[in-house]
């Protein structure tokens, strides 16, 4: 069964007052108001989310909502897939309706951040690690400052690649209202910012946020019934890569990107030339080469290149983050990957406002850990 | 202590052990200390941001082996990721030495259940 994205909504991202049960209702109420679904008419509820428990205590998040939406009796679920865990509610909303299970799922994403430290945010997040990775204190970050050195050596790339990312996606978020940053950052301030994990500086991490993002699914057949312009999912995939980063054969190839690429590409008919703006997961700027790699967007070793040469920006031949990425939007974990879906979502049924492209085949690179878990999927235009 | 990588019945070398050879699917029935070898540095990072119980800055390295000898065969090399020593200073392609630490972070001040795993091991020291 062809699935339909029919509604989307996502919250102001950032520091936010708010706790995790009142960031995932404000999504999910105006998600079912864009969509025009009465909560009657949910029959499955997804809710991504990484760590609510550890962050804040609280637990069975997917009830919650359905009681605070007026959902019940439909069936609810909480998704965990670390940073991928929107992608991996995707996938899971697809599956509910391709599957004939549901006719009308509503997933929600969320999570809130801000109010630890930065030390402790990392620290949940480095939970994910393998004990003998977690006992030398590595952490995310420190994982991307060392792939980062990898490629730039290996492929002569400049340093200042890398900031072009940071600079791209920053300059795209100052058309996103949604946006914790909706500033520009010129490349010469991030290369003077301070060092997180050299040669990786603050402008090349996305910071850590509060916020919420939703999507609504129903059959293509069910879609028509309340709007003419929807999205269809027409590709997704997801696959796993080692738990342990430093036991992959090439530290500048994410397994799980390639192969969750490889298996959107097939389901929908299409290939990278047809992709016309991707949503990747830049949680750091090296992660936008790696993923435009996997993804078959540029040759291995090669992305730098095409960033340095204005092809990505949003006037460019594949403009990637239109959404201003997680660098400007902000990274509430559970959150990303449904937000990725909002963009893509409004690219392609033409309601993107100043950052519209034209779009007819949208892409969005959801990535856990550090690319040990991946989604891929792909949106496209209903007419 | 030892720093054991593990060895399948195929020749292929993990650090750490799994359950199962991710390669073959043979149990893993042999090992390899590396704790006496020089390994080569591969990348590395200097981490000024780090959580709670973790020395600042954290210089953490990725370093490989050669473990040819002990594998019949098999794999010629395993990769391990460990702190660099103190006060020391590493670039890609330099020879480093395991030196054993007893408490490589504070494991009261994680997140992780200090019982749920070890917290000694091997730094990586520059050879000279
Ligand atoms: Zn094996």
């Amino acid at each position: 069964m062809d699935v339909a994205v029919i509604g989307a909504s996502m919250t102001q991202f950032g520091q936010r007052d708010a706790w995790i049960r009142e960031l995932i209702a404000e999504a999910g109420e105006a998600c079912l108001a864009d969509a025009a679904v009465a909560p009657d008419e949910v029959d499955h509820l997804y809710v991504s989310n990484m760590a609510s428990g550890e962050f804040e205590g609280q637990g069975g998040i997917m009830n919650a909502l359905a009681h605070d939406l007026g959902l019940m009796p439909a069936y609810s679920e909480r998704v965990d897939q670390t940073s991928s865990s929107g992608g991996a509610g995707i996938y899971e909303a697809w599956q509910s309706i391709a599957s004939g299970a549901s006719e009308m799922t509503l997933l929600v994403g969320g999570e809130k951040m801000t109010h630890r430290t930065t030390a402790e945010a990392t620290d949940v997040i480095a939970s994910i690690t393998h004990p003998v990775e977690y006992k030398h204190g590595v952490t995310l970050p420190s994982f991307a400052g060392m792939t980062a050195r990898h490629y730039l050596e290996r492929f002569d790339a400049p340093r200042d690649s890398l900031a072009k990312v940071a600079a791209k996606n920053h300059a795209n978020g100052v058309d996103n209202p949604h946006a914790q940053f909706q500033k520009e950052v010129d490349v010469e301030t991030i290369l003077d910012s301070p060092i997180v994990a050299d040669p990786l500086r603050l402008y090349d991490f996305c910071p850590i946020t509060d916020g919420s993002a939703a999507l609504m699914f129903c059959p293509v057949d069910v879609a028509e019934e309340y709007t003419d312009d929807y999205a269809v999912v027409s590709g997704i995939g997801g696959a796993t890569d080692t738990h342990v980063v430093h036991e992959r054969d090439d530290p500048t190839v994410m397994g799980g990107v390639v192969e969750s690429g490889k298996q959107a590409y097939e389901m929908a008919g299409i290939g990278p030339d047809d992709v016309d703006v991707a949503e990747l997961h830049d949680m750091f700027t090296i992660l936008e080469f790696l993923q435009m790699e996997g993804l078959d967007f540029a040759d291995h070793g090669e992305a730098w290149k095409d960033v340095e040469a204005g092809r990505t920006e949003r006037d460019g031949e594949l403009p990637i983050n239109t959404s201003g990425g997680l660098k400007s939007k902000g990274h509430p974990l559970g959150a990303s990957g449904v937000a990725q879906g909002y963009e893509i979502y409004k690219q392609v049924i033409a309601d993107a406002g100043p950052r519209q492209v034209e779009a007819d085949t949208a892409l969005a690179c959801n990535v856990g850990g550090f690319g040990n878990c991946v989604i891929t999927t792909i949106m496209e235009a209903s007419q | 202590m030892t720093f054991d990588a593990h060895i399948c019945q195929n020749g292929h070398v993990t650090y750490p052990g799994h359950t199962l050879c991710p390669e073959c699917h043979e149990p893993q029935t042999d090992t390899v200390d590396l704790a006496d070898r020089t390994g080569e540095v591969v990348t590395w990072t200097t981490s000024t941001a780090t959580p709670p119980g973790v020395r600042a800055p954290n210089t953490i390295a990725i370093v490989e082996f050669d473990v040819s000898d002990a594998t019949d065969g098999g794999d010629d090399s395993v990769r391990a990721i460990g702190q660099v020593t103190e006060d020391d200073d590493v670039e890609t392609g330099d020879a480093v030495e395991p030196v054993y630490a007893e408490e490589l972070r504070d494991p009261e001040a994680g997140i992780k259940e200090p019982a749920s795993q070890g917290w000694d091991g091997y730094r990586f020291r520059p050879v000279q």
